[in-house]
């Protein structure tokens, strides 16, 4: 049975592994998980994920949570090259480094960004105060900027000359901020440059069709009532 | 120069490097990091992370921050049991899973109750009760999912944090109490006091007065950590 991915491409994380997978060639079913609609609460996606999120994966009779996990499982699983996260132990911890700082770093300023400046006003209704959306604005730009002084410096890639695994969660995250009209590169040129190469690295087809929804968010129609009410609570514990 | 560890032993992050080293005889230098003192927002400590955060791993040249990829590297270099961090595919993955999980489910709402009960009453700030009852709640739901999906795959104890500072959270989990038992078994009883002394003693010295005051600077990075408390 082929590998099956549960994603939605509006999920930071879901795009991460997208690429990943059409880039290095690993054949998989796209099983699309609307989360506008809902979807991922129902029963039938508890069964692949209880935690009810995306991204999942189902290998046959294993299924998998969590996007680091998932992309370390084809990593391992697919041999793919290895710039994506290499054999040398500190090349490879400075992959990981990234992975986990960016969970509760750049990952959270982003979401937030979206959420804040688009989501609750046009997907849930809901006004967001200017001075929230100001603090959710200035923590993305701490976060850019420890993104750039700490992790890329003057390097070509976040851990070194070629692409990896830190490269692609990053720029997937970036992806959120940006979708949502926010000015993510100014005043930082060196990650507009970084952006570019990754781009090109990706190649330009794969990176525009993976990024297809989130340049849309901002044209998402409002949820119908009952699913804003089945979401809402989600969502702050998302966002919190 | 050798491997060496700079932690505070008050951080649960610092508390898994720690123990992870002492039980697999790894041997490394401890630089303590005395957080309540301030020490992690030196001059000094900048150089080495500047993120002002522990746990920190300097091995020659090579600084590594973030606990899970200290404790990648360690597993790594040091070729520990294949238990700790398995080769085996899909037993990995469930490490990673788990970990990804933890980051969003136990690590920022286990910590929470030593700010509600010790570190913001030390500088003069009481969190709300609204604030505290959903903190309670979030553990709760965390543990019951801990339980029902994680249950024999944690090797890091994160849960002594809460249980120090009153919270009963073994109360009623038959499971989680005989996992934590086969933990603290297995890692002995002197590493488990060795890791655990400062988190376990944290109230008692509170009340004592016998907690150093921390400065501004480090007041007001206090005051942002609980303003992020939901």
């Amino acid at each position: 049975m082929v590998l099956e991915l549960y994603l939605d491409l509006l999920s930071q994380p879901c795009r991460a592994i997208y690429i990943f997978a059409k880039k290095n060639g690993i054949p998989f079913q796209m099983q699309t998980v609307d989360l506008r609609k809902g979807e991922h609460l129902s029963d039938a996606f508890a069964q692949v994920n209880p935690m009810m999120k995306v991204p999942a994966m189902k290998d046959n009779d294993f299924t998998l949570g969590e996007s680091v996990a998932i992309l370390l499982y084809l990593t391992h699983k697919y041999k793919v090259p290895d710039h994506w996260y290499p054999q040398d132990l500190q090349a490879r911890a400075r992959v990981d480094e990234y992975l986990a700082w960016q969970h509760t770093a750049l990952r959270r300023s982003c979401l937030r960004a979206l959420w804040h400046k688009v989501m609750f006003p046009v997907f849930l209704g809901e006004r967001v105060p200017p001075e929230t959306l100001a603090a959710t604005l200035a923590e993305l730009d701490v976060n850019l900027r420890v993104l750039e002084d700490k992790f890329l410096q003057d390097k070509a890639f976040l851990v070194g000359p070629h692409i990896s695994l830190a490269d692609l969660v990053a720029i997937t995250e970036l992806m959120h901020p940006i979708g949502g009209g926010c000015p993510v590169f100014e005043g930082h040129p060196k990650l507009a440059a970084w952006y570019h190469r990754v781009e090109a690295a990706v190649g330009k087809e794969l990176f525009r069709e993976a990024n297809e929804v989130i340049l849309k968010a901002k044209d998402s129609p409002p949820a119908n009532p009952i699913i804003k009410q089945k979401l809402m609570s989600r969502v702050l514990t998302m966002i919190q | 120069m050798g491997l060496e560890l700079y932690l505070d032993l008050l951080s649960q992050p610092c508390r898994a490097v720690y123990v992870f080293a002492k039980k697999n005889g790894i041997s490394f230098q401890l630089n303590t990091v005395d957080l309540l003192k301030g020490q992690h927002v030196s001059e000094q400590f900048l150089q080495l992370n500047c993120q002002r955060k522990v746990p920190v791993l300097k091995d020659g040249n090579f600084v590594l921050t973030e606990s899970s990829a200290i404790l990648m590297y360690l597993s790594s270099k040091y070729q520990v049991a294949d238990h700790w961090y398995p080769a085996d595919l899909q037993a990995r993955a469930r490490v990673h899973e788990y970990l990804g999980w933890h980051t969003d489910n136990v690590r920022g709402i286990f910590g929470v109750p030593l700010w509600t009960k010790v570190l913001g009453p030390l500088i003069g700030t009481q969190i709300p009760e609204e604030k505290v009852e959903r903190n309670r709640k979030n553990m709760f739901e965390s543990l019951q999912r801990l339980e029902e999906k994680f249950f024999g795959n944690g090797t890091f104890l994160t849960g002594h944090q809460p249980v120090a500072l009153g919270c009963n959270l073994f109360e009623g989990r038959p499971q989680l109490t005989a996992w934590r038992v086969r933990v603290e078994e297995f890692l002995g009883a002197d590493l488990c006091q060795q890791a655990l002394g400062r988190i376990l003693s944290i109230r008692e010295q509170a009340a004592k007065n016998a907690l150093p005051v921390p400065y501004p600077e480090v007041q007001s990075r206090m005051m942002l950590r609980i303003a992020r408390i939901p």
